[in-house]
C-alpha cells in the first residue's frame, strides 16, 4: 500500500467522542476528531493532556472507555492494516544506546509487520529500507551501531524505520525532544518533504507550539478535551492556544 | 566420547542463541529460575523412578508459562515473579530429594553435568529438542529481534508480541533441560548468558553478536569438555571457567581499542 492510495473518501482516522480514564483521572473527554488524507496535524497540549493517550488509542495500544474509533473506513475492531500506519515513538522508549543493531537492521525491523510471520526479509524489504534511509538521509550511517549515533541522527533513523512500512500515516510523538536545533530545521524540512511532495499523512505530537504552528497545516489543541481544531492561523487569531496554556508569554515572542 | 561431543555442540549452539535476547530483554534470571524449577521436575523423577529429563521438561514448561503468565499479570513487582519461582522450584526439589533419602549419583549428575554419562536416549533428546529451539529461533528471528529492540513499535506494526513472550520464555525451558546433562542445572544459566554478554562486549551488529556468541559458546563447551576429560575435572566448571575466559578476553580486547 503506497501512500495516497484511495480510502473511498473516508478519514484516516476517525476519532468519535473518545473518553478515556487512567483510573479515576479522566485523560480524555468527549474527543471527535478527523484526520484526512494529506493532513499535517499538529496536536499540542500541556502534560498530562491526553495527547500521547490519544495516539496509543489510533494506534490500537489502549481501548477507549467510551467513543468510537474508525481507522482508514474500518471500525477498530476490524482493522487489520496496521502497517499503514508509521509510528515514531518517544525517544526514551524502551531503547538503551549500547543495543547491538546497525542502523540498517532498525530500519529493516519496520518491514518486520509487513514480511510475514515467519519468514525471512527479502531483497524488496532490504530495498525499501535503502530507500527509506535515503529519504532521511542516512544512507551512509547503514553499518554503524545505532548506540554511536547523535539524538538528531537516531530520530532520522526511527523516522526511516516507520517509512519502511510504506505508511499512509505516520504518527511522530515529541520527536525533537533532546534534538539540537540545525537538527530539528533539518527534520522539519524532511516532514514539509514527506507531506508536501510525497504525500505521506502526518500527525506530529509537540509541546514545541511555535515551531508546530509554522509547521503544520492544521492544528490540535488537546487539554482533556479538544480545545480547538483548525488551521493554525486560525487558532492563534482565536487565541484559543493561549488560552489553553493560560497565558504563556513564550509563545508570542517565537512568533516570526 | 563422541556422544557427549555432540551434545555439547548441540547446547553450545542453542544456548547462546537464546542468551542473547535473553540478556537484551534484561531476563538473565529467567534461565537459572527455570534450571532450578526444572530440578523439581528431575527429583520427581528420579523419585518415580521415570525419565528424569521428561520430569524436568514438563516443570520447566509449567514454569515457564507460569512465569509468563505473572510477568504479563503485572501483579508482581519485575523479578520478585522469578523469585518466587526459583525458590519454590528448590523447595519442591529439596522436599523430593530429602523423600528419596538424600542425593545419589544420578542427581549429581544432573546438578552439576555429566558428559560422560551421556546416553544414547539422552543424546535424541538433546538433538530433537536442539532441532526444536534452534528451528524456533531462526524462524521467528526477526520478530524476536523487533520485539527486543521496541516491543510496543512490534505490537504496532501487528507483531503477536505476547505469544512471542512465551515462546521465548518456552524456548528457554527447553534450552535448560537440553543443557542440564552436559553443565548441570546449577551452571545452566552460565552457559546462556556468559557467551552472549561476551558477544555483546564486541558488537557491530545484531547479526554479528549472534554469530560471535555461538563461536565463544562452542569454543566454552568443547575446549571446556577436552579440558575436563583430560584432567579429570567436572565437566560444567570447565566449561563455564573456559566462558569467562572468553569474556575476559573481549573486555580486554574492548579497552585496547578503546584507548587508542
Amino acid at each position: 500500500m503506497k501512500a495516497g492510495s484511495p480510502t473511498n473518501g473516508y478519514p484516516f482516522v476517525e476519532l468519535t467522542d473518545i473518553c478515556f480514564s487512567y483510573g479515576d483521572e479522566r485523560v480524555l473527554d468527549h474527543v471527535t476528531l478527523q484526520i484526512r488524507s494529506g493532513d499535517f496535524l499538529g496536536i499540542i497540549g500541556p502534560n498530562g493532556s491526553g495527547k500521547t493517550t490519544l495516539l496509543r488509542i489510533m494506534l490500537g495500544l489502549l481501548r477507549p472507555d467510551s467513543g468510537h474509533v474508525r481507522l482508514f473506513g474500518s471500525d477498530l475492531a476490524g482493522f487489520r492494516d496496521w502497517n499503514r500506519f508509521g509510528y515514531v515513538p518517544q525517544k526514551a522508549v524502551a531503547f538503551e544506546s549500547r543495543f547491538p543493531a546497525s542502523v540498517f537492521e532498525v530500519v529493516l525491523s519496520g518491514r518486520c509487520g509487513r514480511a510475514g510471520l515467519g519468514r525471512r526479509y527479502g531483497a524488496d524489504d532490504r530495498a525499501v529500507s535503502v530507500q527509506a534511509l535515503e529519504t532521511v538521509g542516512m544512507i551512509e550511517y547503514r553499518d554503524r551501531l545505532i548506540g554511536r549515533l547523535s539524538a538528531g541522527q537516531q530520530q532520522r533513523v526511527f523516522i526511516a524505520r516507520a517509512l519502511a512500512s510504506r505508511p499512509d500515516l505516520l504518527l511522530l510523538d515529541e520527536p525533537t525532544v533532546g534534538v539540537d536545533v540545525e537538527a530539528q530545521e533539518q527534520f522539519y524540512g524532511l516532514l514539509r518533504r514527506l507531506n508536501r511532495d510525497m504525500g505521506t499523512t502526518l500527525v506530529l505530537i509537540s509541546h514545541d507550539i511555535a515551531v508546530i504552528a509554522q509547521e503544520v497545516t492544521q492544528l490540535a489543541c488537546l487539554n482533556r478535551s479538544l480545545v480547538f481544531h483548525g488551521s493554525p492561523d486560525e487558532a492563534m487569531r482565536s487565541g484559543a492556544v493561549e488560552r489553553m496554556y493560560r497565558a504563556e508569554s513564550r509563545l508570542v515572542a517565537h512568533r516570526h | 566420547m563422541q556422544r557427549a561431543l555432540l551434545a555439547g555442540a548441540i547446547i553450545g549452539t542453542i544456548a547462546p542463541m537464546i542468551g542473547v535476547f535473553l540478556v537484551l530483554r534484561r531476563l538473565s534470571l529467567i534461565a537459572d529460575t527455570l534450571s532450578h524449577v526444572a530440578l523439581a521436575g528431575v527429583a520427581a523423577g528420579l523419585l518415580l523412578q521415570t525419565y528424569p529429563l521428561a520430569g524436568a521438561l514438563v516443570a520447566a514448561l509449567v514454569g515457564a508459562v507460569g512465569i509468563e503468565r505473572l510477568r504479563t499479570s503485572g501483579r508482581v513487582f519485575g523479578e520478585a515473579a522469578l523469585a518466587i519461582f526459583l525458590s519454590g522450584g528448590f523447595a519442591v526439589a529439596v522436599v523430593l530429594i530429602s523423600l528419596a533419602r538424600g542425593f545419589n549419583v544420578d542427581l549429581f549428575s544432573y546438578l552439576f553435568g555429566a558428559i560422560t554419562v551421556v546416553q544414547p536416549r539422552d543424546l535424541w533428546v538433546i538433538l530433537v529438542l536442539g532441532l526444536v529451539v534452534f528451528g524456533a529461533v531462526t524462524a521467528f528471528s526477526k520478530e524476536l529481534f523487533a520485539i527486543t529492540f521496541d516491543e510496543e513499535s512490534a505490537r504496532v506494526q501487528g507483531v503477536p508480541v505476547d505469544l512471542l513472550n512465551l515462546l521465548l520464555t518456552v524456548l528457554v525451558a527447553v534450552t535448560v533441560v537440553v543443557a542440564m546433562r552436559i553443565v548441570g542445572i546449577l551452571l545452566t544459566s552460565a552457559l546462556l548468558v556468559i557467551p552472549a554478554v561476551t558477544a555483546l562486549r564486541l558488537a557491530r551488529s545484531f547479526r554479528t553478536t549472534l554469530v560471535v556468541a555461538v563461536a565463544c559458546s562452542l569454543v566454552s563447551v568443547l575446549v571446556g569438555m577436552m579440558v575436563s576429560f583430560y584432567l579429570d575435572i567436572a565437566a560444567g566448571g570447565a566449561i563455564v571457567l573456559t566462558a569467562l575466559v572468553l569474556f575476559g578476553a573481549a573486555t580486554l580486547a574492548r579497552r585496547e581499542t578503546a584507548s587508542r
